[in-house]
């Protein structure tokens, strides 16, 4: 008995490295060329085929290339204001389909699905047939309503799920209290809500800043944003600025993330 | 007017204008005949449908299809043993490595597909790695073929079919495991009677959420494919903002909705495999 209970032990033990191993290297295979842009953007030598020593001339050319710091901004500012109304309209839909009952509810749902299981190139051609119908300008407006629909239904499921996940007597309560339906969503529902509120909007910067397809679509010359910026600057040829561009984002996005961790640990512990 | 008619009337009139009409308008476009003026125009006609089927669209329609069945094959087989083995490490681990696996999606996706571009150079890091350990003796091509296509997608896509597994590994219920152990069956036969059919509804949203936005990944084919390996999304692009052919681009989005809804229906089915009554996640058990 002894004995076997000793292999069974080894043989859990293999299977233990075996798994971290696996693990590992898949997590090496999505690291590695990240890496390489990190490790580059401080590489003197253009190609980055070896390390020529340390520079920071990369970020120096990233700063004065007026064209893509712009195209930077635009992003960030599409990105800002897409996961921020996104966020406000996805919180009322939330609510909407948790606490009424309306005509074309399934509907609603529905086309919030649609939203979400569509591929990109999909959704792309749609929002590029109706600004033409609409006859609304490519550029900045278009961006911006592209953005904030694809982010919507992310929102709206973060925010439903913690909505049925509380009590609802409390709204009730609210009511009975003497608060209206507006006042009991703002006092009662928002700031139960919020640890879900601030998932949301981070998925929807994130998606937001993500996109390449939908923007490609819906972009106009007069508005260009970092995607389509940097796919002229790569295509051709290689471009250090844009791993000094690569290690800037990924940097604030972490910091990003580690702040928002810090506010929901704060509103959990409150 | 109250709280209650204006949240529901922005909701309704929202996805009205920026979802409903739009993709009316889309499929009313593939029925529609081109123009280079006007975009689109009268008569209504089933061409561009036809026009899917002859062989210069049809030869890069079936090569996309290729390309993103491959792809999203090799992200299950990585992805299903990755999302397994991580739904046995401890609570924490498992939402540290989670972590880890989302982080890359907080770098714009088109610059990772850059990064990919630079290490399967003749150069590169995978190139002067296999050299250097002496697996080959010279560079080998590996960018702008199939296979660097394929590379790029599973790299931007295998998170997305790693999280709906782990949500069916997280959820299926072990001591199912325990009982097919106890009733004599071996390891084979508990994978393929009692752990494949519990994950089916996350193979399939997993292949769901891979398969179709892989074809419209236009700038990895460019990046990384050359001329040869077009994906749908390049055709499609294409069609819309170069040759402004509109009607037929429609006609490849509408094909790709209906893709979409047939794979939907893959997955109600399997989900109603999985919970209907006395199957293997009936509630009532």
């Amino acid at each position: 008995m002894k004995t076997s209970d000793h292999s069974g032990y080894q043989g859990s033990a293999i299977k233990k490295l075996g798994s971290v191993l696996f693990i590992s290297a898949v997590l090496a295979y999505l690291y590695a060329p990240i890496a390489v842009l990190v490790v580059n953007s401080f590489n003197s030598s253009k190609y980055g085929h070896s390390w020529r020593g340390f520079t920071w001339k990369w970020y120096e050319k990233l700063l004065n290339n007026g064209n893509l710091m712009d195209a930077f901004w635009h992003s960030l500012t599409i990105g800002l204001l897409a996961a921020t109304l996104a966020t406000m309209l996805g919180t009322f839909m939330a609510y909407a389909l948790y606490r009424y009952k309306f005509a074309l509810k399934k509907a609603t749902s529905g086309l919030l699905f649609v939203v979400m299981m569509s591929p990109d190139i999909v959704l792309a051609i749609t929002f590029l047939v109706i600004f033409m119908a609409l006859g609304i300008h490519l550029g900045f407006w278009s961006l911006l309503i592209a953005h904030l629909t694809f982010c919507l239904p992310f929102v709206v499921i973060t925010v439903y799920a913690r909505l049925n996940g509380f009590d609802g007597n409390l709204i009730e309560a609210a009511r009975d209290l003497g608060a209206s339906e507006t006042r009991t969503f703002f006092s009662v529902v928002v700031p139960m809500s919020m640890p879900a509120i601030i998932s949301g909007w981070l998925l929807s910067f994130t998606l937001s800043l993500d996109d390449v397809i939908v923007s490609s679509f819906v972009t106009g010359p007069g508005y260009e944003i970092l995607p389509i910026r940097v796919f002229s600057m790569v295509r051709v040829g290689v471009s250090p600025e844009v791993n000094a561009l690569a290690t800037g984002l990924l940097i604030f996005s972490v910091a990003l993330v580690v702040l928002a961790q810090l506010i929901l640990k704060k509103g959990k512990s409150q | 007017m109250d709280f209650r008619r204006l949240i529901i009337s922005v909701t309704l009139a929202w996805l009205t204008v920026f979802v409903f009409l739009p993709h009316m308008l889309l499929v009313g476009t593939s029925f529609m005949s081109p123009d280079a003026d006007h975009l689109v125009v009268w008569p209504t006609t089933l061409a561009n449908f036809e026009k899917v089927f002859t062989p210069v669209y049809f030869t890069v329609f079936w090569h996309s299809l290729e390309l993103a069945a491959i792809a999203t094959l090799v992200c299950l087989l990585v992805a299903y043993p990755f999302a397994w083995l991580l739904s046995g490490f401890k609570q924490r681990t498992q939402a540290i490595l989670l972590f880890l696996l989302i982080l890359p999606f907080w770098t714009n996706s088109l610059i990772r597909t850059y990064a990919i571009k630079i290490i399967l150079g003749k150069k590169g890091l995978i190139n002067s790695a296999l050299v250097s350990m002496g697996i080959l003796d010279e560079p080998v091509q590996l960018l702008y073929t199939e296979f660097a296509v394929i590379f790029g997608l599973v790299y931007l896509l295998l998170p997305f079919m790693v999280l709906p597994l782990y949500s069916s590994f997280d959820k299926m219920d072990t001591s199912l495991l325990e009982a097919g152990k106890d009733l004599g069956a071996n390891a084979l036969q508990r994978f393929r009677h009692i752990i494949l059919p519990l994950t089916m509804p996350g193979i399939i949203s997993g292949c769901l959420i891979v398969f179709l936005p892989a074809m419209g990944m236009f700038y990895i084919a460019d990046l990384l494919g050359g001329a040869k390996n077009l994906l749908l999304g390049n055709v499609v692009k294409n069609l819309f903002l170069v040759a402004r052919d509109w009607p037929m681009g429609a006609a490849f989005s509408v094909i790709m909705m209906l893709m979409m809804a047939l794979l939907l229906l893959m997955y109600a089915q399997a989900n109603k495999l999985v919970s209907k009554k006395g199957g293997l996640n009936d509630e009532n058990l």
